[in-house]
């Protein structure tokens, strides 16, 4: 490559108005096709956030969580609902169809860690929960709508992984057996086999903390960041067990969150250094580096259509337009956006 | 017997006879046919007495008398050259010695070119190219038994040796090929060659045999200068053959001990030369450094010590040559003795010539690589106390290669002499030389490494490694990323990431006070860094917030001291200590020049503060000020060349814009330079007259003209560049006045940096003070230090001269001395351009500080040419 390489890019625009620091950010509904699709936002101040592509305008605010840090948002299938998890140790099920914005339900959690939980579509109207649990090394599974407990995933007495710092159900293609994916305190990341209860792998991807990761089933890897200076690249092989592919060292230490785009393309990280970083997904090659923020980055996130949000303790959101997606190849992620119909008009 | 004696001297009596008188075809033919009985090889040859006192008595009087009758007559008297042939082949076949001589003695005799001089010169071709030189020599050495009459091997060496000259000097322009040096001496090695071979040979048969007039041959072409030709033949076959053979490698010694004591110089320069590293010269030579003095002496002190012209391999290969036999190396301990103390004593640092100290420092690293701990250990006081006093030396040298040249040794030394403290290690940069004298002192691996790189090699010795290398070369691995899997992904184009730096956690400083206060008191590192990366631009950009504080602020940089580990430290404090006293010249210069004669400084910050002062000053001349990017090389002695290099965007960018551009205008579209005021003007003064002042009182710490001579140096070149920058001001004669008197009083200082920065000095008075002021304001000045440069610097003047009086008579056609005073109007670029190339090259190496430190970018070239003008009529 002769010519010298592409200024770095700015973002595509910028969202302003949490007042104060944006630490979940989930991309609502706009599937291919469906036009833009709305943007969620938590902040420290326990306010969600839904943002309008268009108009570039908060359309409407969520306060459900008594003026602490909203930590995780997610959108049922069944697309007219959110949940909402927050550190006042509630998670809440908002219902946000035809404009309603209230809380329909709500459950208290037991720990009062930073995990985030995880949803699993279990079939029509059902879905599967985990969250961490009572222990401080749970991780407890729900069946929802009824909250009924399935069980709580404990680790072996002598195993010592410390608390669990982030979690991802998912679910092979081959098997309906569920499985959870839980990154710890200790750096390592464990696959849990949800129905027999136990671990079946567990490798040591890191030496602090795993702060957040993303798994690509289809390609059965998955990539973490943590605290310190590096990525850890793993894989599951046919055997179902964990193995470090690769790690790859980055200029500043600590990483909060990662995602991969839903066409597996690429991948991005947030970065402790308010940095955005994002790499080639199946080469891990750097592709670029976005520095707008001013500080910390807590949060990124991928919508369909290839838009890129980063959430900031600078109380902005930068969106992001990069190596835009050709659309024969999409293939959306399980679990990460799902078709729904609810859109702007909904909440107009 | 008697009677068959007389027979022969009967026969050849009446063949003589026969040949000088008779003009008969037949006969003569006939008499000579008769005669050829008597050479061995003949048909039915004559009995082996006979032979024998036909060779031994006749056979030069019958050669004397046929070259007398040598004539085109004579030789036509019968067809088809018939007589000719039967005439060389006596020469030819008979004893070669004889033939050899008489030959040559009747080239000698020939008056001029004549008929006969040109059959007898070719027929000497015909000889030595029928291998008859090897015969002559044969000859020589089996005479062992006889007693060879030492007078006629005197004159057969003096002869053999000296054919080319003889034939040169006889022949003239008819001179043939095979007589010319570089093909006589090159075949006398083959020749010689051969007769080694013969000698060989007939050893193994039981025969006695000497080598010493193939020794004396040796050492006679040698001596003459020949040693190339020679040994280029002589060493390659030898080192072969020496390889297998013990009788050989006898001979080899035998054949280098004969040679004459004053041949021994030449042939062992030689050697060493040709032979391919330590393990062929020793097979060649032997012991012959313990045998023979003058040998030793030639080994262990004048190719080490005086001759350091020679390359780094054939020091290694004499080395090794020492190091490879026990006997030898007591050799080795004390040259390494000898090598040290040199390299030790004070006087040769500064005396020596600096490619004589890098040769003796290469010899010293070496040996260290070949001595082994044990005999290291012996003599380790001795030659740790050398080393010592040759580090000190180098260290306060000021010369860098000189400085680095101690360094390296030091390092390596003393890691060798006291392996088991703990190492010594210097700051120094890297470069071509470094590199080369630290591969030296690697130990080298025990096979015969430079064999295999030499030329000279066997075919077998050649193929082997190359073939083992291919054999047993590991398959590269493929580079990663290349397989097969390509798909789309690879049109993702990285952007630009080199912004990704590590993240500084503190924020810069905003206001100039804040950057003061955080890097006196501050704690906070990242802090301290912080305000130091931003001090710089805050200065420039708030001039007048910086002069409230820039004393002080000036004083805080010059006492900042690099505590933590800062990527470009130096250059920062430096770029924002110009700054500030750009800022606010006037306090500003004068508390750093006061603080230059203060007490506590180091000699490292008494420089900075000269450098600083210099590119303020530089900057402040400047038209226009503020350049794009602030200078940051120290305008030390050796500036790196061609460090500014231009961005390739602005070239291309440029280039499009004269592409689509159409300019309607006539001349050249070359723009004039931006006029302004030289703001150093009003402040030179407090620039200059501080520093010069205070030069000759010593302080406690600080003796410039005791030993801090380094400072001493920069000074000049400081004042120098002061006096350069001055130009076209006031001042400027004043300045001058004073600056010459301080040269004269340093003139005769013993260092030659200092020495320089005083020429440097001198010609930047001249080219800064206007002549006319120069004449009339400072005429005694001006004549000391004519009569100084006139006196002592013959060399540099008698350049001047040679330079300017090339450029006057190639270009302008005003060759003569007494040209106009000044150039009053500058020549015009084009008239300067083609022969200024070369010029300014010279003039730039020369008065090279001034030149390079010119702050007008690309300083018109009239100016130096100016200088030389002055300085021709003044000189």
């Amino acid at each position: 490559m002769a010519a010298s390489p592409l200024p770095p890019p700015d973002p595509r625009f910028v969202l302003r108005g949490t007042q104060s620091a944006v630490h979940a950010l989930h991309f609502f509904g706009g599937a291919e096709g469906q036009g833009q699709p709305l943007l969620l936002s938590g902040s420290l101040s326990g306010l969600v956030h839904i943002w309008s592509l268009q108009t570039r305008r908060a359309v409407a605010t969520l306060d459900g969580h008594r003026g602490q840090c909203v930590t995780w948002l997610h959108s049922l299938p069944q697309g007219h609902q959110l949940l909402s998890q927050g550190r006042d140790l509630k998670l809440c099920l908002w219902d946000l169809a035809e404009g309603r914005n209230a809380v329909v339900d709500s459950m208290r959690l037991e720990s009062m860690g930073f995990c985030r939980s995880t949803v699993l579509a279990r079939g029509q109207g059902h879905w599967m929960l985990a969250m961490p649990g009572r222990g401080s090394d749970e991780v407890q599974i729900l069946e929802m709508p009824s909250k009924t407990s399935v069980c709580t995933l404990k680790p072996e007495a002598d195993a010592k992984p410390g608390m669990p710092m982030c979690l991802e159900l998912w679910q092979a293609e081959s098997s309906p057996r569920p499985l959870l994916l839980a990154g710890y305190e200790d750096g390592s990341v464990a696959l849990w086999d949800v129905s027999e209860r136990k671990v079946c792998s567990r490798v040591a991807c890191h030496t602090e903390p795993v702060m957040g990761f993303d798994f690509d089933s289809q390609k059965a890897r998955g990539v973490s960041g943590s605290a310190e200076k590096a990525l850890a690249v793993w894989s599951l092989d046919e055997q179902q067990a964990l193995q470090v592919c690769k790690t790859h060292e980055l200029t500043n230490p600590g990483i909060a969150d990662v995602k991969i785009r839903p066409d597996r393309k690429i991948l991005a990280t947030a970065g402790w250094d308010h940095r955005v970083r994002v790499f080639h997904w199946r080469t891990m090659k750097p592709l670029a580096v976005l520095s707008f923020h001013s500080a910390t980055v807590h949060c990124v996130a991928f919508a369909a259509n290839g838009l890129l949000a980063a959430g900031s303790g600078d109380q902005r959101i930068s969106i992001w337009s990069l190596y835009p997606i050709s659309s024969d190849s999409s293939t959306p992620l399980s679990g990460h956006v799902e078709d729904t119909e609810v859109g702007a008009h909904a909440l107009a | 017997m008697d009677p068959a004696l007389s027979a022969v001297r009967l026969t050849v009596r009446e063949a003589i006879h026969t040949l000088s008188s008779c003009e008969d075809g037949g006969r003569v033919l006939s008499t000579l046919g008769s005669l050829r009985r008597y050479l061995s090889g003949a048909e039915n040859p004559a009995l082996p007495g006979e032979q024998e006192e036909f060779a031994r008595v006749h056979f030069s009087a019958l050669l004397r008398c046929l070259v007398g009758r040598l004539s085109p007559g004579w030789l036509g008297l019968l067809p088809d050259g018939q007589v000719e042939e039967l005439w060389a082949s006596f020469f030819l076949e008979g004893p070669a010695d004889q033939a050899f001589l008489v030959l040559m003695e009747s080239v000698e005799g020939a008056a001029g070119p004549s008929f006969r001089l040109m059959k007898v010169a070719q027929l000497l071709a015909r000889f030595l190219s029928a291998g008859r030189m090897a015969a002559v020599m044969e000859g020589q050495c089996r005479q062992v038994t006889e007693l060879a009459s030492p007078l006629l091997q005197e004159t057969l060496l003096a002869e053999v040796v000296g054919l080319p000259d003889r034939l040169g000097n006889r022949l003239q322009r008819e001179n043939l090929d095979a007589f010319l040096p570089q093909n006589y001496f090159p075949l006398l090695g083959e020749e010689m060659m051969r007769a080694l071979q013969a000698v060989v040979d007939s050893l193994r048969g039981g025969w006695d045999c000497s080598v010493s007039f193939l020794s004396q041959v040796l050492g006679k072409a040698c001596v003459r200068g020949r040693q190339k030709e020679m040994l280029g033949v002589l060493v390659p076959r030898l080192t072969t053959l020496t390889q297998g053979s013990c009788l050989w490698q006898r001979v080899c010694w035998r054949l280098v001990e004969r040679v004459p004591d004053r041949a021994v110089e030449a042939l062992l320069t030689g050697l060493v030369e040709v032979a391919a590293g330590p393990e062929v010269l020793s097979r060649l030579l032997g012991n012959l450094v313990m045998k023979n003095k003058k040998a030793q002496f030639v080994v262990t002190r004048k190719l080490l010590f005086l001759q350091y012209q020679y390359s780094t391999p054939m020091l290694q290969s004499l080395l090794g040559y020492l190091a490879t036999d026990s006997q030898r190396r007591p050799l080795l301990v004390q040259a390494l003795k000898g090598l040290l103390e040199t390299w030790g004593s004070c006087s040769a640092v500064r005396h020596a010539p600096l490619a004589q100290q890098c040769y003796i420092s290469k010899a010293v690293l070496i040996c260290l690589a070949l001595l082994g701990e044990a005999e290291l250990q012996d003599s380790r006081d001795e030659l740790l106390t050398s080393l010592m006093a040759g580090v000190k030396s180098r260290l306060d040298s000021s010369l860098p290669v000189v400085r680095r040249l101690g360094m390296i040794v030091a390092e390596v030394a003393s890691a060798r002499l006291h392996p088991e403290g703990p190492p010594l290690k210097f700051q120094y940069e890297e470069d071509e030389l470094s590199r080369e004298m630290l591969a030296l002192a690697a130990p080298r691996p025990a096979a015969d490494s430079p064999l295999e790189a030499s030329p000279v090699i066997t075919p077998e010795a050649a193929e082997t490694p190359g073939r083992g290398s291919v054999d047993g070369g590991v398959p590269q691995a493929l580079p990663e990323g290349s397989g097969s899997d390509l798909d789309s992904d690879d049109e993702l184009v990285p952007y630009d990431m080199s912004g990704d730096q590590e993240l500084k956690r503190s924020k810069a400083p905003t206001y100039v006070r804040d950057c003061v206060e955080a890097l006196t008191s501050s704690e906070d590192w990242e802090r301290w860094e912080a305000a130091l990366r931003a001090l710089e631009a805050l200065v420039i950009r708030n001039p007048a917030a910086a002069r409230e504080v820039s004393v002080e602020l000036a004083k805080v940089l010059l006492h900042l001291e690099e505590k933590t580990s800062v990527e470009g430290f130096e250059g920062l404090r430096q770029r924002a200590l110009v700054a500030v006293v750009v800022t606010d010249p006037a306090p500003v210069a004068e508390y750093l020049t006061s603080q230059f004669y203060a007490l506590n400084f180091s000699l490292r910050q008494r420089m900075d503060i000269l450098d600083v002062l210099t590119l303020a000053a530089q900057e402040l001349s400047r038209p226009g000020r503020r350049p794009k990017a602030p200078q940051c090389d120290p305008p030390g002695p050796a500036p790196p060349p061609g460090s500014a290099v231009a961005p390739a965007w602005r070239a291309v960018v440029e280039e499009r814009i004269r592409n689509k551009t159409r300019r309607f205008s006539q001349g050249s579209a070359r723009r004039g330079r931006d006029a302004g005021a030289n703001q150093f003007s009003s402040v030179a003064g407090y620039f200059f007259f501080p520093l010069i002042q205070h030069f000759d009182r010593p302080l406690v710490t600080f003796d410039l003209l005791g030993e801090d001579q380094l400072v001493l140096g920069r000074l000049a070149h400081t004042l120098g560049a002061l006096m350069y920058l001055a130009v076209n001001t006031t001042v400027a004669v004043t300045m001058g006045k004073a600056l010459l008197e301080f040269v004269w009083t340093l003139r005769f200082h013993s260092d030659a940096y200092v020495r320089r920065g005083l020429l440097s000095a001198v010609s930047s008075v001249l080219l800064s003070v206007p002549a006319e002021r120069l004449l009339a304001d400072l005429p005694d000045e001006l004549l000391e230090t004519r009569s100084w440069l006139a006196g002592e610097c013959q060399a540099p003047a008698a350049w001047a001269r040679r330079v300017v009086g090339g450029w006057c008579s190639g270009h302008r056609g005003t060759g003569q001395r007494r040209g106009p005073r000044t150039v009053t109007s500058p020549p015009s670029v084009h008239e300067m351009v083609p022969g200024g190339g070369v010029g300014t090259q010279l003039l730039s190496s020369h008065f090279g500080e001034v030149l390079q430190e010119d702050p007008r970018e690309g300083a018109p070239m009239w100016e130096t040419v100016c200088l030389f003008w002055k300085i021709l009529y003044l000189l």
